[in-house]
C-alpha cells in the first residue's frame, strides 16, 4: 500500500532523477523533510542545491522560481498552504501568468508551484481554505488538483512538461489516503476530468478533497436506488467542459462539489457553463454544495458544519432528482 | 568628478547614448501630446546616466530587469529604437507586439526581462535569474534596477536576504530619484541611508553620483567585476533626479520649482560635454554630427512606428499559453 504522500514523493524523486535542471525549493522542504513530510529525505538524496530551504519569503522565492525558470531551470516550488500563498500573490498573478502575453510570446515560464489546500484538519481560519477557484481565475496559469494516488504520482511529470506555470494543489486531507499504486505508475495527463464512477440518474461534479466524499454519496445513493456519476475535475484551469457536457447529457441533472466558498466559486463557474451549455439538457437545476461563507473555524463540530459533506451531497442529489 | 582615468573615445560613446535617450523621450513626449502615444508613461530625462553606465559594463549574455521607466535602459541595453516606438504605439512591430506599451519593454535578444511595473516585482525575478546560472555554472550577471520606492516593498528585503544567502550574482542598481511618484523619501522611510538597508543584508553596498556617467559607468563596471568573480551580490544607490513629472499625469505639487532647477544644472549630460569640449575630444561641428544622427535615427523608429500594423484581433488571446515548447 502507498500514501498519497509517498506517491507525491516519488513524483519528486522520479522528476529530480530524470531531469537536473529540476530542483525544489520552499520553506522547510529540506531539512526538515517538509512540513507534511513530502520531502522527507530527499535532501540527503540529492543534496541542498536540488532540495533547497529558503527563507519565510514567499515572494522572494515565488518570485526567484519564475526567474529561475526564464534561466533554463525547471524549478519545483512547494507553498506550504494555499494562505501563505496570498504573500507570493503579485509573482504568480502580475509576473508568472503575465510574463508571455504581456512579452508578446518571447519568454515563458516553465514553473511548478505545488501547495497544500483544504480543511478538514482543525487548522483554523489561516491553513484551511481552498482558494484553488482564485488561481483558476486567472488567464496564463494552469491548474491542476490530483484527488488520486495515480494522480498524485503522475502530474507533476507531466506538469514541469509544460512551457507555462502549472499550480498543483495538494488536499491535505489526502496526504495520509492509502491505497494501491501501480508499480509501473507514472505520468498522466494534466488536460481531461475524469469518470470515477459511471452512472445514469445525476452526475456529482467534484476536485480534490471532495472527490471521496462525492465517490461515498454515490455509494449512498445507490442504497438508495440512484446511480450517480461521479467526476473528479483534476485540472481546474482549463476546465475539461466537453466531459461535463458529455456526461450531464446522459444524466440530465448536476449537483457541483467545491470546499470554496459559493459566492464566486468554481462552482459557480461549472454552474454557468452548464446552464450556457447544456440549459435545454438539463430536468433540474444545477445544485451546488460549498462550503459556509465563514472563515472556517478551529472547533471541529464547527469545521465539519462548515464543509461540504457526504450527507449534504446525498441531500443535494436528493433536490435535484425531486426537481 | 574628475574621469579618474580619461578615455575621450568611451566618452563620446557614452555621451552619445545619454543623448539617444534625451531625444527619443522628448519626441516620445510630443507624441504624447499628439495623442500617438497613450497609457502611463514615464520618462527617465535626467536619469540617463544611470542606465547609460551600468548598461556599458553588462556583457550580452548578462540580464537585465528593469522598471516601468524603462526606455532608457532599453536603448542603453540595445533595444532597437524602431520597435521600441512601434511598442508605444500598440503596433505588432513593437518589441511585445504591442501587447506591453511604454512599461513593459521585453526582448529575448538581449535578455531584457522587462519593462515590470510592479514596483518591487521585478527583484525575486532577478534573484531567479541569477539562480539559475549559478545552479549551472555559468559566470553571468543579472543586472536589476528599481526605484529608492521600491526598498519600501518586501520583496526589496525579501531578495536582499535571498541573494546574500545564496550568494548569488546580481547586480541591484537602486535609482534614488528621490521621489516615489510623489512621496519624498524623507516622508516614507524612517531610515533614508539606502545603502545602510543593503548592508544590513551583509549586502556589499555604495552609494554613487548618478548624474555623472564616467563615475556610474566605474562602479558598476567595478561591481560587475566584483560579482562575475563570484564574490555574490552588490547594492548600488545611484543618486539621481528626473527632471520631469513622475508620469504624464503629474501636476507635480510635491517638490519646488527650485529643487527641479538646482537638480538641472547636475544635468549629467551637458556636464560630460563640458569636459569633452574641454580635454579637445569634442567641438560644436562634432557635437552638431552626434545630434544629427541622433535625429535621424528618431525619426526612422517614428516613422517605422506610423507605418507599423495592428495586431489583427483574431490574436488577442495569442501568447496567454505558450505556442510552442521553449
Amino acid at each position: 500500500m502507498t500514501t498519497y504522500r509517498e506517491a507525491m514523493r516519488e513524483a519528486l524523486r522520479d522528476a529530480l532523477t530524470r531531469d537536473e535542471r529540476v530542483f525544489l525549493m520552499g520553506e522547510d522542504v529540506g531539512a526538515y523533510g517538509g512540513c507534511f513530510a513530502v520531502s522527507l529525505g530527499l535532501l540527503e538524496e540529492f543534496g541542498p542545491e536540488r532540495i533547497r530551504d529558503t527563507p519565510l519569503s514567499e515572494s522572494a522565492f515565488v518570485g526567484a522560481g519564475i526567474g529561475a525558470a526564464l534561466g533554463g531551470m525547471r524549478p519545483i516550488v512547494e507553498i506550504m498552504t494555499v494562505n501563505f500563498s496570498l504573500l507570493a500573490l503579485d509573482q504568480i498573478v502580475n509576473t508568472a501568468a503575465a510574463l508571455s502575453h504581456m512579452s508578446g510570446g518571447q519568454f515563458h515560464v516553465p514553473l511548478v508551484i505545488r501547495m497544500t489546500t483544504g480543511a478538514g484538519r482543525q487548522l483554523a481560519a489561516q491553513h484551511s481554505h481552498s482558494l484553488e477557484g482564485w488561481y483558476a481565475h486567472v488567464p496564463g496559469l494552469r491548474v491542476v488538483a490530483p484527488a488520486t494516488l495515480a494522480d498524485a504520482r503522475g502530474m507533476l511529470w507531466t506538469a514541469l512538461e509544460d512551457p507555462d506555470p502549472v499550480i498543483i494543489f495538494e488536499h491535505g486531507a489526502l496526504y495520509n489516503v492509502e491505497g494501491a499504486l501501480d508499480p509501473d505508475a507514472g505520468p498522466t495527463d494534466i488536460d481531461k476530468a475524469a469518470v470515477r464512477r459511471a452512472g445514469e440518474d445525476l452526475t456529482l461534479i467534484a476536485f480534490a478533497g471532495t472527490v471521496g466524499k462525492a465517490l461515498e454519496a454515490a455509494e449512498d445513493l445507490a442504497d438508495e436506488g440512484v446511480s450517480a456519476e461521479v467526476i473528479d475535475l483534476r485540472t481546474l484551469r482549463p476546465l475539461d467542459t466537453a466531459t461535463l457536457l458529455e456526461s450531464v447529457t446522459r444524466t440530465h441533472r448536476a449537483v457541483v462539489v467545491d470546499e470554496g466558498w459559493r459566492t464566486g466559486s468554481l462552482a459557480a463557474e461549472i454552474s454557468a457553463r452548464l446552464a450556457e451549455q447544456a440549459f435545454y439538457e438539463l430536468d433540474a437545476p444545477v445544485a451546488r454544495v460549498c462550503s459556509a461563507e465563514v472563515p472556517i473555524p478551529y472547533a471541529q463540530h464547527l469545521e465539519q458544519a462548515a464543509l461540504p459533506q457526504v450527507r449534504t451531497i446525498v441531500a443535494a442529489a436528493r433536490g435535484v432528482l425531486a426537481g | 568628478m574628475n574621469d579618474p582615468d580619461p578615455d575621450p573615445a568611451q566618452d563620446r560613446h557614452l555621451l552619445t547614448e545619454m543623448l539617444r535617450i534625451r531625444r527619443f523621450e522628448e519626441r516620445c513626449v510630443e507624441l504624447y501630446s499628439a495623442a500617438k502615444i497613450r497609457g502611463f508613461m514615464h520618462l527617465a530625462i535626467g536619469q540617463e546616466a544611470v542606465a547609460v553606465g551600468v548598461m556599458g559594463a553588462l556583457r550580452p549574455d548578462d540580464a537585465v530587469v528593469a522598471t516601468y521607466r524603462d526606455h532608457g535602459h532599453a536603448l542603453a541595453r540595445g533595444i532597437p529604437a524602431g520597435p521600441l516606438m512601434a511598442e508605444m504605439f500598440g503596433r505588432v512591430e513593437g518589441v511585445s507586439r504591442g501587447r506591453g506599451g511604454s512599461m513593459h519593454v521585453f526582448d529575448a535578444a538581449t535578455r531584457f526581462y522587462g519593462g515590470n511595473a510592479i514596483v518591487g516585482g521585478g527583484l525575486p525575478v532577478a534573484a531567479g535569474l541569477a539562480l539559475a546560472d549559478h545552479l549551472l555554472g555559468r559566470d553571468r550577471v543579472t543586472a536589476c534596477f528599481f526605484g529608492e520606492g521600491a526598498v519600501a516593498e518586501g520583496e526589496f528585503h525579501e531578495t536582499m536576504n535571498l541573494a546574500r544567502l545564496w550568494d548569488l550574482p546580481v547586480l541591484f542598481a537602486c535609482e534614488n530619484n528621490l521621489y516615489a511618484m510623489g512621496t519624498a523619501l524623507g516622508r516614507s522611510e524612517s531610515q533614508t541611508d539606502l545603502v545602510r538597508k543593503a548592508e544590513a543584508y551583509a549586502v556589499t553596498a555604495r552609494a554613487v553620483d548618478g548624474m555623472d556617467v564616467t563615475a556610474v559607468a566605474a562602479a558598476a563596471g567595478q561591481a560587475v567585476d566584483e560579482i562575475r568573480a563570484g564574490t555574490g551580490p552588490v547594492f548600488l544607490e545611484l543618486k539621481t533626479y528626473r527632471f520631469r513629472a513622475h508620469s504624464m499625469y503629474d501636476p507635480e505639487r510635491y517638490r519646488a520649482k527650485e529643487e527641479v532647477e538646482d537638480w538641472k544644472s547636475r544635468d549629467p549630460i551637458p556636464r560630460l560635454q563640458a569636459e569633452l569640449v574641454a580635454v579637445g575630444a569634442l567641438d560644436d561641428g562634432g557635437l552638431a554630427a552626434i545630434e544629427a544622427d541622433i535625429t535621424t535615427e528618431v525619426d526612422a523608429a517614428v516613422a517605422m512606428a506610423e507605418a507599423g500594423t495592428l495586431e489583427p484581433v483574431a490574436d488577442l488571446t495569442r501568447f496567454v499559453y505558450s505556442e510552442a515548447a521553449p
